[in-house]
């Protein structure tokens, strides 16, 4: 439920006033590099903030401190092969809709790297992943309140052509603190063709990778004899011939009980295929996965996004749209079968379907559905055979989407989605059951001169379930290069409640220059589940004023 | 003693400060990967000796899409009058970098395109949200950025390539 903006921001709302100043001094400053000992000096900041009015109607709370805000600012320094970064990070009084361990301030990311041609050396926080992160991911998602940094010393080494080594070492971040686990992997990835020097003669590509990950926490559990080192590690590989990729990876974990996986014995495992095939014009995409007993943690104990050592990615569409976004999807680590196929492709202008500018035409359907289980009572919990599925569907969705261009000054994207939502399933609740939606959209964006243009976007979802059905209109006008204001409406129109059809109506003015960014507003936020790259939070309702500021320089 | 080391350190760093306050930022070299999942520096982007547009995008950031869509429509006649190249940097992650290849060529783009899967790039480049948009000089150094996108901003980005390549 991203403002309507012309970047890509989380919803990040609201900041202090005492902001207004470092506005100020943003806005006035140069967007280079400073220069310093010889090397440059550069970074990025980012600051939000809400105030809040208690809004009764809609369930928005009183906040006692009135005014919360998130804020960090990254400094990087670099000379030659040698870099050194830092983090300050603010969370003194955080936005409601973070965990609410996440308050605090301090440098919790800082390291010092170097470079060059074959070695690459980081001392002290990094991010990283080994193929596509089942197995090892550390990664930051700053609009969730994300991020499992590991704090320790990792080597990179490419010794020949094709050849390429990672070993890590180190602790994982927990908001303020770090985990009690150590995690330590290797992996290594060879380019075949890369080696056997044959990049162009050689008509069929190969990309192996392998990878072992270990995590080593104390047993001091006075019942159970629990692991103390658990293994997990994979192999994946990559063909590509022409404009054909085929892609997968098979993760395998060792029994690891945990709170995740109610303190089972069972060992886990990951499966992902994916084939493409790509051509000027034309696209496709076919996509599988199979999880089950996946949860990894460098804590047993830890629970919600805490200290996550691996990543199961989604494999349903992001979408964008506020009400196309209203039901969205993550990955169940326990257990999940899922498939994604999408379809690209290019109606040439000139044709039946492109008329004069060419057509853009987006299809895709994806599932995901319970694997198969049968109990067995005993410290292991259940079998499971790879090759059946559960009944369980968790979630199911099929869009279309036309992006069409008229004329030169106007264009329309025109989607249609349906949904179904497993509510018990992905919230982790009871009793709800599916919720069925139907959602349209037109957004048409005309562009009125070389300076100004405006765009409006037309939503609706249909549904019987939960709060039935919504309405949303939102139009945007910019003038380019600076500055943007839009507004839009989302109305709860169909709620069987008739004293629950509430407006939640946002106004939001930005001023963008250069690399820095300004951006005001002011709504009612409805509650809901906020999401980036498959991971979500809750966000609750809320009533105020927001302010965003984003700086590099 | 200690005071005039101080002293003269400090003096030291000022002067160095103000020497190069001015100049260029080159570009950070981070390994990215290829739309086939090949591992790539970012220190081999090259275009011998023309401008470079850097674009940070992802297939989930529609203002992005509008951005590439929207250069892409000028992107022939900007080559020919300049000579610029367009790399464009997605910030897909594994839930979604298997739909870049065939997202970029359904689009019909013929910009030069890699993955930044895990945000490394987009951290050495201090990208705070996508789009962000560099332009490179001759010697590959950061000359001018640009976040967000709104119809027209294109003809700012390339009046920035058109003033570096000497073009009127």
């Amino acid at each position: 439920m991203s403002l309507p903006s012309a970047h890509c921001q989380p919803p990040v709302y609201k900041q202090k006033f005492y902001a207004i100043s470092l506005l100020t001094l943003l806005i006035t400053s140069s967007a280079s590099a400073q220069n310093v000992l010889g090397g440059s000096i550069h970074g990025n900041v980012q600051i939000d903030g809400q105030y809040y009015l208690a809004d009764t109607l809609i369930g928005a709370p009183n906040v006692p401190e009135h005014f919360l805000s998130n804020g960090f600012a990254n400094f990087i320094y670099e000379r030659d092969n040698f870099s050194a970064g830092l983090r300050y990070e603010n969370y003194t009084n955080p936005i409601l809709g973070f965990d609410s361990r996440i308050k605090g301030n301090g440098i919790p990311y800082r390291y010092l790297n170097y470079k060059n041609d074959e070695l690459e050396i980081t001392a002290g926080n990094f991010y990283d992943q080994f193929g596509s992160g089942i197995v090892f991911r550390s990664y930051e998602e700053r609009g969730l309140g994300l991020d499992n940094a590991m704090d320790g010393l990792r080597v990179k080494y490419n010794p020949v052509n094709g050849i390429y080594f990672k070993g890590i070492i180190g602790y994982q971040r927990d908001f303020f603190s770090k985990g009690e686990g150590i995690v330590r992997g290797a992996d290594l990835e060879w380019n075949i063709n890369e080696s056997l020097k044959c990049l162009d003669s050689c008509k069929t590509k190969f990309i192996l990778g392998g990878n072992f990950v270990s995590k080593y926490q104390d047993d001091q559990d006075p019942v159970y004899i629990l692991p103390k080192n658990v293994g997990c590690g994979s192999g994946r590989l990559s063909i590509i011939r022409g404009n054909f990729n085929i892609t997968g990876e098979y993760a395998f974990k060792g029994d690891d009980p945990s709170t995740s996986n109610n303190y089972i014995y069972k060992n886990g495992s990951a499966t992902y295929l994916t084939a493409t095939y790509s051509q000027k014009g034309f696209g496709f995409t076919l996509a599988a996965k199979r999880i089950d007993n996946m949860s990894f943690r460098s804590d047993r104990t830890a629970t919600l996004t805490s200290l996550n050592i691996n990543y199961l990615p989604a494999l349903t569409k992001n979408h964008t749209n506020i009400l196309a976004a209203l039901y969205p999807y993550a990955t169940q680590p326990k257990g999940e079968d899922g498939a994604q196929a999408e379809m690209f492709f290019n109606c040439k202008p000139n044709s039946f379907f492109g008329g004069k500018y060419g057509t853009d035409v987006t299809l895709n359907y994806s599932r995901a559905q319970a694997i198969d289980v049968k109990p067995t009572g005993d410290d292991y919990g259940y079998t499971s055979d790879f090759l059946k599925t559960g009944k369980d569907i968790y979630y199911e969705d099929f869009n279309a989407e036309f992006n069409h261009k008229w004329n030169k000054k106007l264009r329309s994207i025109i989607s249609y989605v349906f949904i179904n939502y497993n509510k018990d399933v992905i919230e982790g609740r009871e009793g709800f059951g599916h919720v069925y939606s139907h959602i349209g959209i037109i957004e048409t964006t005309w562009k009125m001169n070389s300076k100004n243009s405006l765009r409006t976007e037309l939503q609706h979802l249909y549904t019987k379930q939960d709060q039935q059905s919504w309405a949303l209109l939102l139009a945007e006008f910019s003038v380019s290069p600076h500055w943007f204001v839009a507004a839009f409406d989302e109305y709860n129109y169909g709620n069987n409640i008739k004293t629950q059809r509430y407006h939640y109506y946002t106004g939001t003015f930005g001023y963008t220059r250069g690399s820095n960014r300004v951006q005001l507003g002011y709504g009612r936020q409805r509650a809901g589940i906020f999401c980036v790259g498959g991971v979500c939070r809750n966000v609750p309702a809320a009533n105020g004023f927001t302010l965003s500021i984003t700086s590099s320089f | 003693m200690k005071k005039y080391i101080l002293l003269a350190l400090t003096f030291a760093t000022f002067n160095s400060f103000a020497q190069d306050k001015n100049s260029n930022r080159p570009l950070p070299k981070v390994d990215i990967k290829t739309m086939s999942g090949e591992t790539i520096s970012s220190s081999s982007f090259d275009n011998g000796g023309k401008p470079i547009i850097i674009d940070f995008w992802a297939t989930w950031c529609k203002p992005c899409i509008e951005e590439l869509n929207t250069i892409h429509e000028q992107y022939a006649d900007w080559q020919k009058q300049t000579g610029v190249k367009l790399i464009a940097i997605s910030l897909d992650d594994a839930r979604t970098m298997q739909r870049v290849a065939p997202f970029v060529n359904g689009k019909g783009w013929t910009y030069e395109s890699y993955i930044d899967p895990n945000g490394d790039f987009k951290r050495a480049m201090n990208v705070n949200m996508p789009p962000q948009t560099f332009v490179l000089n001759a010697n590959k150094e950061i000359v001018w950025q640009h976040v967000g996108f709104a119809e027209g901003n294109e003809d700012e980005i390339y009046e920035q390539v058109k003033k570096l390549a000497g073009v009127k």
